[in-house]
This record gives structure tokens, sequence and C-alpha cells, in this order.
């Protein structure tokens, strides 16, 4: 979703309030890179927030309501609430291209684009899986270690060019 | 300490359950491995599978509530219920037993999940809908995981391939659960809420001898036995899972974190 051209409007404020708002698991990531703002509307006096979930189980989803409306009651624009959308379902293809960057920067190998809605047939791979580049050195020599990392969203991989371990975020 | 609570078990709310329950019950089964597994990769997978189903479970109760319509909360549906009342399949409910159970359970779970949620999708009920297309990405990479795995200790040693085999014949007997279908179905059928869990047994029989196939192992013969979790008749094994769930909330009424 991209914020509305008048930078005047509090509805324009608060999107650039969100731009700063980090995601707690993934710091490098405000929760607009993460694409998971899916508007900011004002009724009368209070401002509404529309979140998406990314993981049905992510620990972080209380924490960023939480900071969301820190950062907009801080910012003078309260009073706001938040409401949780599912549907469409959120996926890594919103991460924005400022974003991809910046998890780059921060060590993790941006995600692919995510499959379609189709069905996924079973694949079988040992640790030579995709071809992930190193977002250290470039290298797409590397191997995968574990499908699950630190968190859900996450896994882990090892670059066998430069040797150092790093993190993917996983299409979905 | 807090009684339980009586549920209105309308069809769409055991249809409900069902799902939920499943989802509940094996993330609470799957997060036993935390600080068990055998290697800290597999540790931190496991845990990570059972946050995901955790997150389903509460948004299907959640749910389940609202249509039972008498003010259930997903805490209270989660451990305020008497043993009777809870839905899952039985297979879920089994102990861990070592990894190769628990891989292959993941599996054959993780593929149904897939396939019901795939469907789920198309449900007439909009929020049940929603749910089920943050699910199926989720049930898509623990069925990656889990079938890899099973791959991985049925084409393994010898050691590896004598425990996948001892857990699929052991496991095999509860599958059949997954197909029975009944009134509770041709109801959700009828409203356009689901489909009936008969429609999944095909593609769930292939997907899983694509997976056997590929790990060397036969698939075994069928079993007359059927087991009954899905109708609230549970294994011994039961009652001592909702013991250890429970005993916070019914010690501490209304706790929260």
């Amino acid at each position: 979703m991209t914020a509305p051209a008048a930078l005047d409007t509090r509805c324009a404020q608060a999107w650039d309030v969100l731009g700063t708002v980090l995601d707690p698991e993934v710091p490098a990531l405000s929760v607009r890179d993460l694409g998971i703002v899916r508007d900011v509307i004002e009724h009368g006096d209070a401002l509404e927030v529309v979140l998406t979930p990314t993981y049905s189980g992510c620990p972080a989803t209380e924490v960023i309501e939480h900071d969301v409306l820190e950062a907009i009651a801080k910012a003078g624009l309260g009073p706001a609430y938040v409401t949780l959308q599912r549907a469409p379902a959120w996926t890594t293809d919103w991460i924005s291209a400022d974003g991809r960057q910046k998890l780059s920067d921060y060590g993790i190998a941006p995600p692919g684009p995510a499959s379609t809605d189709g069905t996924v047939p079973i694949r079988f791979f040992g640790r030579r899986v995709d071809a992930i580049a190193c977002p250290r050195c470039g290298s797409s020599n590397t191997e995968r270690l574990s499908a699950f990392g630190s968190t859900a969203c996450k896994a882990m991989y090892r670059c066998v060019s430069c040797r150092e371990p790093f993190e993917h975020f996983k299409p979905i | 300490m807090q009684a339980s609570i009586a549920i209105e078990s309308t069809p769409a709310v055991q249809y409900l359950l069902r799902l939920g329950d499943t989802c509940l019950i094996l993330g609470q089964r799957i997060a036993e491995w935390s600080g068990h597994a055998p290697i800290l990769e597999e540790d931190i997978a496991l845990s990570n599978m059972a946050l995901d189903l955790i997150g389903q479970a509460r948004a299907v109760l959640t749910h389940a509530g609202r249509i039972e319509g008498l003010g259930h909360d997903e805490d209270q549906l989660a451990f305020l219920r008497d043993e009777k009342d809870y839905r899952n399949l039985t297979l879920v409910e089994l102990p861990r037993g070592d990894f190769a159970f628990t891989v292959l359970r993941n599996a054959m779970v993780a593929t149904l999940m897939k396939l019901l949620w795939e469907r789920l999708r198309d449900s007439a009920d909009a929020e049940l809908a929603g749910i089920a297309g943050k699910a199926v990405k989720e049930a898509r990479y623990h069925q990656q995981h889990a079938a890899d795995w099973v791959v991985r200790l049925g084409d393994g040693t010898e050691e590896s391939r004598r425990r996948v085999e001892r857990a699929l014949a052991d496991l095999w007997l509860y599958a059949p659960e997954m197909f029975e279908s009944d009134a509770v179905d041709e109801a959700a059928a009828a409203a356009g809420l689901g489909p009936r869990w008969s429609e999944l047994e095909a593609p769930w029989r292939a997907e899983m001898r694509t997976i056997l196939g590929e790990a060397a192992l036969a698939e075994p013969k069928e079993a007359a036995f059927r087991s009954t979790g899905k109708h609230g008749v549970h294994s011994e094994h039961m009652g001592y899972i909702l013991a250890e769930m429970q005993h916070l909330q019914r010690s501490f009424p209304g706790g929260v974190w």
C-alpha cells in the first residue's frame, strides 16, 4: 500500500510515523517496509490502523500493535486503534524494494517471489536447495542448515565460499 | 478450582473444533520437543511449527466461540473443556515418541492440513476462509520439512530406517479416522463451511505415497481399527496432556500473561 500524496493530512503523517516503527524480531525493517500496514483511516476523532499478521503464531504481532499505538500517540496523532485484517493473507511479496535492501544490508538474504496460491508439489532436497545468494559476499555457493531459524519467517544457511552463516527470509 | 464449561455442540461448532483442536493438541505435543530435540536446528524448527499450530488454533477456536454464541473465548475453549468435548484426531494426542515418530506424524498431519486449508480458502464463512489463506502457506512449510525428514530417515542408516518403519506401523492405524465422514461433515458441506474430510482421502494417499516412495518405505496394509477422537472418545493419553495444558487456568481462573 502506498501513502496518500498529500503530506499534511493526519493519515499521511501517520504513514510517516509508521515508517519509523521497527519490527521487534527483524529490527532492520519498519512495519511499512514489511508491508503489514494495509490502511490508515480517519474516523472523526480516532485513527484506525489496519495491520495484517505475518504468521498465525508470530509472537511479535501483539508487540507491533503496542508499538504502533505508542508511536502514533507520541506524534500527537491519537487517539488510534489497531484492527487486524486476515484476508488477503500477507505475503513476502509485499516487502518493499527498500525493505529488501535493508534486509540484505542487515545480513539477511531477502525472499524471492512467493509461489502462487495454486497447489505446490512436494519437493525433496538435501542441503543444496535453491541458490540463495550470500548477503555478505554475494556467492550463490550456499547450503541450507535448517528450514526454520530464530523466527518462523527465516531459514538458516551457510555460505560455502566465505564460510559465514546467514539467515534467509523465506518467501511465503 | 475453575469448573469446566459446557459446549453447544452444533455441527458447525464441532467442525471448527475438529480443526482447531487438531492444531492445538499437535502444537502442544510438538512443543514438548523444546529443549529436547536431537539437534539445535530441529529444536528450533519444531518450536516454530508448534507456534504456527497454536496460532492457527487460537484463530479457529476464537471463531468457534463466536459461532457457538455463548461468549466462550479462545482460552476458555482451549483450557476449560472436559475431555469428551475435545474433537481432535486421536493421532495428534499420541505421546511424542522418538524423533522418527514425531516427523512421520507431522508429515501425515501437515499433508492433511495443507489439503484441508486449501479447500477452506473457499469456505462460505469469510473468517474461516481468511484463516485458511494464511494457514495454508504455513502448512506447506510444515509438510515440506517433515517429508524431507521422513525421506532422510527412511533412506538413511539401518537404525534410522528401523525407527521410521516402526513409527509407520504404529501411526498408520490412526490414519483412517481422518477420512471417516459423518453428519458433521455433511452439514459443513451443505452449508458451504468446508469439505467433507473424506474428500481429502484420495489426494492425501497420493501425496503420502510420494513421500513414502521417496523414503523407500512400503505403505502398510489398512487395519480394521478406527480411532474416534473426532467424536470426543479419546485414547488413554488425552487425559494426561489435558492435565498439563489445563493446570494453570484451572488453578488460576482467568490468568493471563
